[in-house]
């Protein structure tokens, strides 16, 4: 059964997007006029349309890793809702464009979010500008190997998505011994391609969001990262499973797939609290000033930020989705999912904002909300719309069978 | 009369689920299911209730948790405030940090080892205790569905093997009461 993108969700998204739009120039304008903030107001721009840029991407890329999983493992019970995990990742070159736009303008001095781009930092003859720290990081941040970096990462994502979606078409055409045959091919370059990404997420994150506060460093900030876009992405595609059923799609999906995804959403909450935490712990304890002054920033300047993401994060799915009945309650499931997906939003923002901004940043404003409704709105409408473009339960699988009949 | 003990032996879980299923329809009372591993989707056709073994471990959890705050309390703040890395230790809550990894460990190892304790007394399967298993071959590679005549008034003893035969049953033995 086809997906039909229905005329209102279309009318939503579409007033999303020029909702959000609005917001965001009210709000940029309003900085403008601001006498405090006027100077800031430009690098706030390219930080919040980053933030909203990677969050998405965030998903996106936790979608492909989580469907790249299921082949690798050869899963059965996600066979049903695959369609949904390839809907998402659709979003991916978006995401990465927004990205890349982001990185360019800071490359071509247009905004200073990532302070280290600029070529006088490096310079030990340039008093003004010369930063020892940062010079001694040059082999590393110069820029050919970092777009070589930002090249491999975009390109093998994008190869992974596009391969992943033809070879789900292509599946769907097979039966017998070719099946099983294309099958095991997409295991086995699954199984590479979690390869790639266990270093690509990390890299990436060091690269386009730790890199923001350039003198500081943590080991464990990549799977910190990867932790956030992972469980976002459990909770987009649970919301989206949720949606479709309600519309009379997924007849097949039952209460057990339901309860399965929303295990991890529970599950990868506790990743990111576990990994959040570690890293927190270790520098709170060791208090040394080279590592503290991150979280200095954040804890004394922006401490309801801070503690309230944590909190959110951490006690609303311990709390909320313990329990085996709020697992397999779809309005309940959709209700706390948006409540930690927001909070995951507000993670994003303490991982850009205060580095991006320095003292500038007072709190989170129209404008980073505003370009958070803009690019939801273009989110929902790109998946949706590649949900119409195949059969929304893959026709073929040599699992799809054990999949119908998954109970727990 | 005398009661009587039917069990009937499987060779696979399918075939033994879809002749529970069977069972039940025509209003026979499974009394129990024997088998080497659980089987998914039984619990439903044989009518048992859903199990409190979570309640359980929930509670050995925040059993471990309190006492894991209080003994971090009593050792490190109030019996002997310690001094490491010179942070903060008149006052628990300001400290919380240090302690927080312990009392996570310390609530997992409650909660895990509250649930396997409580999970073999309530199978009364502690190392050393008689099998009640009617089978040695329960715990290989056979199945077996058991039927009790005291349960099941509205059916004599030959009408439930007559309709045990009818399914795919290896096996069928009796037993007195």
């Amino acid at each position: 059964m086809n997906f039909t993108f229905s005329k209102r969700a279309r009318t939503l998204s579409m007033m999303l997007m020029v909702l959000g739009l609005v917001l965001a120039v009210v709000g940029f304008f309003g900085l403008k006029n601001d006498p405090h903030m006027a100077e800031s107001a430009g690098q706030n721009f390219w930080a919040a349309l980053f933030i909203n840029g990677f969050f998405f991407f965030g998903i996106t890329l936790g979608a492909l890793f989580f469907y790249a999983l299921q082949f690798a493992t050869e899963s059965s019970w996600s066979v049903l809702v695959r369609r949904v995990y390839e809907a998402v990742f659709s979003y991916l070159p978006i995401g990465a464009a927004v990205i890349v736009i982001c990185l360019l303008a800071g490359q071509f001095g247009l905004h200073h979010v990532w302070s280290w781009m600029d070529h006088r930092v490096y310079d030990p003859n340039d008093a003004e500008h010369y930063d020892k720290i940062v010079a001694g990081k040059w082999a590393y941040l110069n820029p050919l190997f970092f777009w070589a970096r930002v090249i491999a990462f975009m390109g093998t994502f994008a190869f992974a998505a596009n391969w992943y979606r033809k070879q789900s078409l292509k599946l769907d055409t097979l039966t017998g011994a070719e099946l099983v045959k294309e099958h095991l091919l997409t295991y086995r370059r699954s199984a590479l391609f979690l390869v790639l990404f266990a270093v690509f997420s990390s890299v990436l994150a060091w690269d386009w969001l730790m890199s923001i506060d350039v003198h500081w460093f943590s080991t464990l900030y990549g799977w910190y990262v990867f932790a956030g876009m992972w469980c976002a992405a459990m909770i987009t595609s649970v919301v989206l499973v949720l949606y479709l059923k309600s519309k009379g799609y997924l007849p097949q999906v039952n209460n057990s797939h339901i309860h399965d995804m929303g295990k991890w959403v529970f599950a990868t909450s506790f990743l990111w609290t576990y990994l959040y935490f570690s890293q927190f712990m270790l520098y709170w304890y060791a208090n040394i000033p080279e590592e503290v002054i991150y979280f200095q920033q954040r804890v004394d300047h922006h401490p309801v930020l801070m503690w309230g993401m944590f909190f959110v994060n951490f006690v609303v799915p311990m709390v909320l989705l313990m329990s085996r009945d709020a697992k397999r309650n779809p309005r309940f499931l959709i209700g706390v999912g948006t409540v930690i997906i927001v909070s995951h939003w507000l993670d994003t923002c303490q991982l850009v904002l205060p580095g991006a901004l320095g003292e500038h940043f007072h709190h989170i404003g129209a404008l980073e909300i505003g370009l958070f409704l803009f690019f939801l709105g273009l989110f929902v409408m790109t998946v949706l719309n590649s949900l119409t473009k195949a059969p929304l339960s893959v026709v073929n699988s040599p699992y799809l069978e054990e999949s119908v009949h998954h109970s727990i | 009369m005398a009661e009587k003990i039917i069990y009937a032996v499987y060779e696979d879980p399918e075939q033994l689920k879809s002749a529970a299923r069977k069972l039940i329809t025509a209003g026979v009372k499974v009394k129990d299911v024997f088998s080497p591993f659980p089987i998914h989707g039984l619990d439903p056709i044989i009518g048992l209730k859903r199990t409190r073994l979570g309640i359980a471990s929930f509670m050995f959890g925040i059993t471990g948790t309190a006492l894991a705050s209080l003994g971090t309390w009593y050792f490190m703040i109030y019996d002997w405030p310690m001094n490491i890395g010179g942070k903060p230790n008149w006052t628990w809550y300001h400290n919380v940090p240090a302690f927080i990894p312990v009392m996570f460990e310390f609530t997992v190892f409650c909660a895990a080892h509250g649930m396997a304790i409580t999970y073999l007394i309530r199978n009364r399967t502690l190392p050393g205790m008689p099998a009640r298993n009617p089978d040695p071959r329960t715990t290989d590679d056979k199945f077996i569905i058991e039927l009790r005549t005291e349960e099941n008034h509205g059916h004599t003893a030959e009408a439930m093997t007559e309709m045990l035969r009818n399914t795919a049953v290896y096996e069928i033995n009796e037993r007195q009461c």
